[in-house]
């Protein structure tokens, strides 16, 4: 699974910011996952332990923002919720819809200590 | 060595692929009779790319950041002194045959000593410490501050540079690339063997081939007369666009030619991967069910071409080739379609046209 692959890159990303802020070790780690992303969430958390494991942030926190799906309907001609990445328009029902927000995967902030 | 990708180690045709990362932690902890507490952590972070083009541009990245935080408290009294050491390095050279050196250096020392004459709480865990437990708790003040980082990386940023290096360095030799993705068993090796065949007499080609093990498939490309590059991703599922950026490397690629990138055979985690490629194909077999797209939506949106392929048994078959691609436009309503076969070769003249219009147009001018 890819949840590993992308947890690695968190990692990265974590111990790169963590040594530039001078940081001892790493308490708490907030991701942003949209909700229309490619990752389970429960399989990032579960590969979160398994890599920290012995780095800056082992024994820290993992924290799951979800950004809901959003989407612009050519049809209905305004910004509309989604909850599938290719998921009808909750409104007219048609399929010209164009995500707009809601696939985010990013690491928005770390508390360090 | 996959560096986006946990899964495994990845090799070059048995030779190991190197990112040069290391990472030195050292933790050591001293326990004395009159209770003193002495904590050293020493985080050293390297990190060197190096890139070789026409130019030869090195590039090294040490990262040294010394900080040093002393905090001694005798009954009353609390003595509290931060040091903070930073480096910073750069060195730019110049020689007539074109390198560039740079070293940025940062170090990372932790020092912290705690002296504790009273009877205090200090929790020991494996690899860290708590003194006071926390925020709410009792702590020497001015040590073990909690911060607040922001950062708003993208957790693929890094593939994604990789990724755009690749592109830049296909461009300026006017190599139009493909990544072919598919489920294990849709005919993508057979299907390249075709059309390596029928195109070399139009254009230089390379492949490089991905597969968790073994060099069967590039065995197969390379009877085609083509020089192959086998990746062996180990335990990992996909491709990324370092293991691209030295198969690149290792390849020596003409100038206008194409490049075919066979992908491990899975519809998912390719899908997050860009490679640096012009366009991602899906192949998808008459085989495997009209709904694939719908159950595998991120590679057919990830996708421009998708090829249905083994035509040659729609005969035998109940594949409804409409109710196929109509699923295929619900979640990609830009994708274009061809279908083919390789066996037999039907179709095949209308994906090599669809090639050589966009091959003519990545092509360098001369």
């Amino acid at each position: 699974m890819h949840e590993m692959s992308l947890m690695e890159s968190v990692l990265e990303i974590v111990e790169d910011e963590a040594r530039r802020a001078g940081a001892s070790s790493v308490r708490t780690v907030r991701l942003v996952i949209g909700e229309l992303s490619h990752v389970e969430p429960e399989a990032m958390a579960f590969c979160f332990e398994a890599v920290t494991r012995d780095t800056v942030a082992d024994g820290a926190k993992l924290e799951i923002e979800r950004t809901p799906g959003r989407g612009w309907c050519l049809d209905c001609a305004e910004e509309v919720g989604l909850s599938e990445r290719f998921g009808a328009c909750p409104k007219c029902g048609g399929h010209k819809v164009q995500m707009t927000g809601g696939d985010e995967l990013r690491v928005a902030e770390l508390e360090v200590e | 060595m996959c560096t986006v990708c946990g899964c495994g180690q990845a090799s070059v045709e048995g030779k190991a692929v190197g990112e040069h990362d290391h990472h030195h932690h050292h933790h050591h902890d001293h326990d004395h009779d009159h209770d003193h507490d002495h904590d050293h952590d020493h985080d050293h972070g390297h990190d060197h790319d190096h890139v070789h083009d026409a130019d030869h541009a090195h590039e090294h990245d040490h990262g040294h950041v010394h900080t040093h935080a002393h905090a001694h408290a005798h009954g009353e009294e609390v003595h509290s002194h931060d040091h903070d050491h930073g480096h910073d390095h750069g060195h730019g050279h110049d020689h007539g045959h074109d390198h560039v050196h740079t070293h940025d250096h940062d170090h990372d020392h932790d020092h912290d000593h705690v002296q504790d004459h009273d009877h205090d709480h200090v929790v020991v865990a494996e690899g860290s410490r708590h003194y006071g437990g926390g925020i709410a708790g009792v702590h020497v003040p001015g040590l073990s501050q909690d911060r607040i980082v922001k950062i708003e990386r993208d957790i693929l940023s890094k593939n994604d540079r990789l990724a755009r290096d690749n592109r830049r360095a296909l461009a300026e030799k006017g190599i139009f690339a493909l990544n072919f993705v598919s489920s294990p068993g849709s005919g993508k090796t057979t299907l390249l063997c075709r059309a390596i065949t029928d195109l070399k007499t139009r254009f230089a080609i390379s492949v490089i081939e991905g597969d968790q093990q073994t060099s069967n498939d590039a065995d197969r490309i390379r009877a085609t007369g083509v020089p192959a590059i086998q990746v062996n991703t180990g335990k990992g599922c996909h491709l990324d666009a370092s293991m691209v950026g030295h198969a690149l490397g290792d390849l020596d690629l003409a100038e206008n030619s194409l490049l075919f990138i066979e992908n491990v055979g899975n519809l998912v985690c390719p899908a997050a991967f860009d490679l640096g490629e012009a366009h991602k194909v899906a192949v998808l077999s008459v085989t495997e069910g009209e709904d694939k797209p719908l159950k595998y939506p991120d590679m057919f949106a990830a996708a421009d071409l998708m090829l249905l392929n083994k035509s040659d048994l729609l005969p035998h078959l109940d594949f409804d080739v409409a109710a196929c691609i109509e699923a295929a436009r619900k979640v990609n309503p830009r994708l274009e379609v061809i279908t083919l076969s390789a066996r037999s070769g039907e179709g095949m003249e209308a994906f090599y046209a669809w090639v050589e219009t966009r091959a003519k147009l990545a092509a360098r001018a001369h």
